[in-house]
């Protein structure tokens, strides 16, 4: 692997992190159904499908289950095609991998034999792979939906609403801020290194250049630490940890919510 | 190393919950007795760092680049539990906000990779690195090692965890429901891949950076006590009173009688009577996949289960006629052992307690 594509990759993964993060600021932003209900309602209305698609060992439920995420992103707002490219495939791509020697290896009745190949599929073998894909498919695109339709500072919230220590909530909340400003701090120092290399680097340089680039990220973190806490010191922080949750539940959150629950109810139910 | 949602079964993750629960709760509390009010901000910037660690591509031996965890020198500056919350942190952000690891496995992966990774880590650094001196090349070398060590760890936990699916979890027809390799295929799968790349990365990332703090940086090596010698906010968090705690050991008291709704017996927990009985045998044969048990009873057993008589047998004390009632019994003789036994040990390794306040 040449030095710049190290680099290059490292940089790719940083602006990749930082489109994902603009994109759901801005669908989130955005009216559509999953945005009417209040984020408490979105958390756990979603949460619930997706224990259901877990529970569940049929097929057919789980397909359902699929469907109506589909039709609720696309009642959000949410394009098929940006789902289809940050989840789905990218999971057919890594959860398919995993599962392909499955329909070869579990052993019971043969349905296709590849005399060729010396290989055959086996009934259990594809119908545990297809199960396994569309479940993963399906629970990471409701979670997808979910972080989609909602601003990290209202899941964070809903979160908190919900019996989540304050503090937990609060260090999810400042290192989801801080991680944004390090990915920052970490790309300027790759690209400044980039800038001024003119020749190869040999391996154990690399590795260096890596380390020392970790460690300086590192320091500046522990540095940083110390400043962020003097802040909170001045602004007359004892300790405490408050965190405003001001979420109103209205009629159409109730309906919301007695929906998401009993669709998963039944999901569970019919898919046991 | 990062399970998404499907892989493992509910009751799998539920399990891991559970045991990832009790790292976190016994985390929480030694960091915030180490840190009060310094806590948040150090961890959150901790958590931020592992996160940004994770995209890095390190260049590995052979021309191939891998992903470190960074766990190991969070473990070295934060110590264990700094370093499990960091960690959790870091991963709960990827699970929920980048999708990378599910939710309902989110337990399992913080297990793993905080958990096990940071307990592993901090025990094998501090193994080889031993009283070196803060600037030893032998501290750089620990590094390497432990880095090496805790990620394969956490990959066999993750292995396991991914190999027992298709034996517990399988329909009629013997079709895998979740995860659908046995361990004799997980194992090695998942090992392979680490054994190789990301170990290496881990290790090169940690003798790496534990290497440039000894020379720029070495005053985080003094740990948690030193990165928080800042004042401390003016009301210190004290520790809430256990009364909750209580109240959840009582109600799971009164929930003991549940246990007779269990028919059967516990696989692997027959008695020699057991054994002998045709009706438990022909159980016993059913649940153990159609092996049948040995036709007498085995000779060790039947000696050794004569040397201790419980004086409570099968959670039913011989002088209570009502079994929910004996159930109830049998768990507040078991709590009360339990707390008699804490109050020896605190009066044991109490210590003098030192002065604890910050300028």
């Amino acid at each position: 692997m040449s030095q710049e594509s190290f680099i290059e990759s490292t940089l790719r993964g940083f602006t990749k992190a930082f489109s994902k993060a603009l994109i759901s600021e801005q669908a989130a932003s955005q009216p559509g159904l999953l945005q009417c209900f209040d984020p408490r309602v979105r958390v756990v209305g979603v949460l619930s499908l997706v224990i259901s698609v877990v529970l569940s060992r049929k097929f057919a439920v789980i397909t359902v289950v699929m469907v109506l995420t589909i039709l609720l992103a696309t009642a959000s707002r949410l394009s098929v095609r940006s789902l289809a490219r940050r989840v789905w495939f990218v999971v057919l791509g890594f959860t398919g991998l995993i599962a392909l020697p499955a329909v070869f290896i579990t052993p019971g009745r043969r349905i296709v034999l590849l005399s060729a190949l010396h290989l055959s599929i086996s009934a259990p073998g594809l119908r545990s792979a297809a199960l396994l894909v569309l479940r993963v498919e399906t629970a990471a695109t409701l979670t997808t939906v979910l972080v989609l339709c909602t601003p990290w500072a209202h899941i964070l919230k809903a979160l908190r609403s919900l019996r989540m220590p304050a503090e937990i909530v609060t260090m999810l909340a400042m290192t989801h801020r801080y991680v944004f400003l390090l990915i920052e701090t970490a790309n300027q120092m790759f690209e400044s290194r980039q800038s001024r290399m003119v020749g190869k680097l040999t391996g154990p340089d690399k590795r260096r250049m890596t380390a020392r680039t970790a460690g300086v990220l590192l320091s500046k973190s522990v540095e940083l630490s110390h400043e962020v806490y003097l802040a909170m010191l001045s602004r007359g922080f004892d300790g405490e940890v408050r965190v405003l949750t001001d979420f109103r539940l209205k009629v159409l959150d109730y309906l919301g919510l007695t929906a998401f629950v009993c669709f998963a109810c039944v999901a569970t139910w019919m898919g046991r | 190393m990062h399970i998404p949602d499907g892989y493992l079964s509910p009751s799998t993750c539920v399990t891991l919950y559970a045991f990832a629960a009790s790292g976190w709760y016994s985390a929480l509390k030694r960091v915030r007795r180490l840190l009060a009010t310094r806590m948040i901000p150090l961890i959150s910037l901790f958590a931020a760092f592992s996160f940004v660690i994770m995209m890095f591509n390190v260049p590995l031996p052979g021309g191939t680049t891998g992903h470190a965890l960074g766990v190991t020198v969070a473990a070295i500056v934060l110590g264990p539990s700094g370093s499990i919350l960091a960690v959790s942190i870091a991963l709960t952000i990827q699970a929920l906000f980048f999708g990378d690891g599910g939710v309902t496995t989110l337990g399992a992966n913080c297990l793993n990779m905080a958990i096990v990774g940071s307990v592993v880590a901090y025990g094998v650094y501090r193994l080889i690195a031993g009283r070196s001196e803060v600037g030893a090349r032998r501290r750089a070398l620990a590094a390497a090692i432990a880095g090496y060590i805790s990620i394969n760890v956490a990959a066999l936990f993750t292995a396991f965890e991914l190999g027992i699916q298709p034996t517990l979890f399988h329909d009629a027809s013997g079709t895998p429901l979740y995860a659908p390799y046995p361990l004799h295929v997980a194992i090695p799968a998942m090992m392979i891949g680490h054994l190789t790349f990301a170990g290496l990365a881990e290790a090169v990332i940690s003798a790496g950076m534990v290497s440039y703090l000894q020379s720029s940086d070495i005053g985080l090596f003094r740990g948690i006590g030193d990165v928080s010698s800042l004042p401390t906010a003016a009301k210190s968090v004290e520790s809430a009173p256990p009364l909750r705690l209580w109240w959840i050991v009582g109600f799971l008291m009164l929930c003991t009688p549940l246990g007779i709704l269990a028919a059967g017996t516990a696989w692997g927990e027959w008695s020699s009577a057991d054994l002998a009985n045709p009706t438990m045998r022909a159980r016993i044969e059913a649940a153990s996949g159609n092996h049948a048990p040995p036709s007498s009873v085995p000779a060790g057993l039947q000696k050794l289960s004569a040397i201790w008589t419980a004086p409570f047998p099968g959670y039913a004390p011989r002088f209570v006629k009502s079994a929910t009632f004996g159930y109830v019994l049998s768990a507040m003789f078991g709590v009360g052992l339990f707390v008699l036994a804490a109050i020896v040990t605190t009066r044991i390794t109490r210590r003098p307690r030192k002065q604890e306040s910050r300028s």
